[in-house]
């Protein structure tokens, strides 16, 4: 039986700065080094890695090739790599160092065929497309690009949607609102995509304990919960986080 | 030594990684020097499967192949893609000959509400045939996947494991010295590294 997945994310500011947490997409707080963290995820034998240089859309940069390279070497597990991610050739690049899953967000926001074009180049398997939402105060899901700067008028379904018809292999959902939070995942939001998209939905955003993994599966079918605070701020590591589902009947690799 | 074959299309990195760590040697290539002189091949792959076979033709790697392969008995392991263009016919973006290693066709799994395609993550692999690659891994240990399609053999007595995703499909094979895995063992973690060391025993 597929097992649901659990998967850190790792997000990257810069060289100086390393891995940032944030919270609702802002309060960027430093909490360690990238390589020695993919290193400990690997001895912790996780699911999957996800690896987002958010300092490349923020500071106008490329993604840094060498981190991602740094990173690769320690991993033995499936790596998604995003971060301004922006032609066919930057993502040849990445998959030439390693990477197996390319994460699109702002750019194919822009420019939508990107998707189609990584999706016929490698195959949709390869492309994650990472979909930011956030509640609108009349109670309406929107999507924000930019990392979360910019809002713009698609609603996370119909693009999920649309993202799934152009070659998107995989929607990473995130709650902009739960992020960093740790009050448990944005259960509406999560439930709209797996209901809009028939390829597999990872979800983010605000997972504080191991019940809301539970929840976010029992309630929404979300076939990969992808976390970050929880990791860095608490004792609950992916494989506890794990033992938890399983006494829930969720199958899990353990 | 081990030559990773480079069609354009591989996660080589990965598997590079992987062999290295396994203790092999590796070279990734295309050339039929190196191809010739290797102890073992790997077949690796991502991508659609007609992308995959034109592009094994253009460098011409489909004679070199039959001649490692088939005559001079060579071990080569088949990952992913790799597994499927071992195919005579696959059916991604319309029908296309496979290289033949392994007689059957490539189809998609088929979809519903509760199978997602692609079928990605870790699902066990039930072992239904003794096969010196899965030595000493337990039987339905957790491998990584990340696919569409499966190659379905004609000749069920080449079929070493399955897996359940909706529908039983077959994971690995092995005709004498051809092995094929539809799982990544390259991003498996242990059971992944032991099945290359398995494959490098070969």
């Amino acid at each position: 039986m597929l097992k649901t997945r659990v998967i850190p994310i790792l997000l990257f500011k810069g060289p100086d700065i390393g891995l940032v947490k944030s919270v609702q997409f802002d309060w960027l707080r430093t909490v360690g080094n990238p390589i020695n963290s993919a290193r400990v995820y690997n001895s912790r034998n996780v699911d999957e890695l996800i690896f987002l240089d958010i300092g490349a859309r923020r500071d106008n940069r490329q993604i840094n090739y060498k981190v991602v390279n740094d990173i690769f070497k320690e991993c033995f597990m499936p790596l998604t790599v995003g971060g301004k991610i922006e032609t066919i050739e930057d993502v040849r690049k990445l998959l030439l160092i390693g990477a197996d899953k390319i994460s699109i967000n702002t750019a194919a926001i822009e420019r939508p065929e990107l998707i189609s074009e990584i999706a016929n180049s490698y195959g949709s398997q390869c492309v994650v497309v990472s979909i930011d939402a956030k509640k609108s105060p009349e109670g309406k899901y929107l999507v924000y690009c930019s990392g979360g700067q910019k809002k713009t008028n698609l609603s996370p379904d119909l693009w999920a949607k649309q993202a799934e018809k152009l070659g998107a292999g995989e929607i990473l959902i995130t709650s902009i609102d739960r992020d960093g939070t740790r009050q448990g995942y944005d259960i509406q939001l999560i439930k709209n995509i797996t209901n809009a998209v028939k390829i597999p939905v990872i979800a983010a955003g605000g997972a504080g304990n191991p019940d809301h993994f539970v929840e976010a599966v029992k309630k929404c079918s979300a076939n990969a919960l992808a976390a970050a605070s929880i990791f860095h701020f608490t004792q609950f590591t992916p494989n506890s986080i794990k033992q938890k589902m399983r006494q829930a009947n969720i199958p899990v690799r353990l | 030594m081990t030559v990773i074959i480079d069609y354009g299309l591989g996660n080589l990195a990965s598997v590079a990684k992987a062999f290295k760590k396994a203790g092999s040697e590796i070279v990734i290539s295309s050339d039929s020097n190196l191809i010739s002189k290797a102890d073992h091949l790997v077949l690796p792959g991502q991508g659609a499967f007609s992308d995959g076979i034109n592009n094994i033709r253009k460098l011409k790697l489909d004679k070199i192949l039959y001649q490692q392969v088939l005559k001079e008995k060579k071990p080569i392991l088949g990952i992913c893609l790799g597994m499927q263009l071992m195919a005579n016919i696959g059916y991604e973006n319309g029908e296309c000959q496979g290289l033949g290693l392994i007689e059957g066709k490539t189809i998609k799994i088929k979809a519903s509400a509760k199978i997602r395609l692609p079928h990605i993550g870790w699902d066990n692999v039930e072992i239904e045939k003794k096969s010196t690659i899965f030595s000493e891994i337990p039987n339905n240990s957790d491998f990584y996947f990340l696919h569409s399609y499966h190659l379905v053999p004609s000749d069920k007595s080449l079929i070493v494991a399955t897996c359940d995703y909706g529908q039983k499909f077959v994971v690995s094979a092995q005709k004498g010295n051809i092995f094929a895995t539809l799982f990544h063992p390259e991003k498996s973690h242990d059971f992944g590294i032991k099945l290359i060391k398995n494959f490098l025993e070969c």
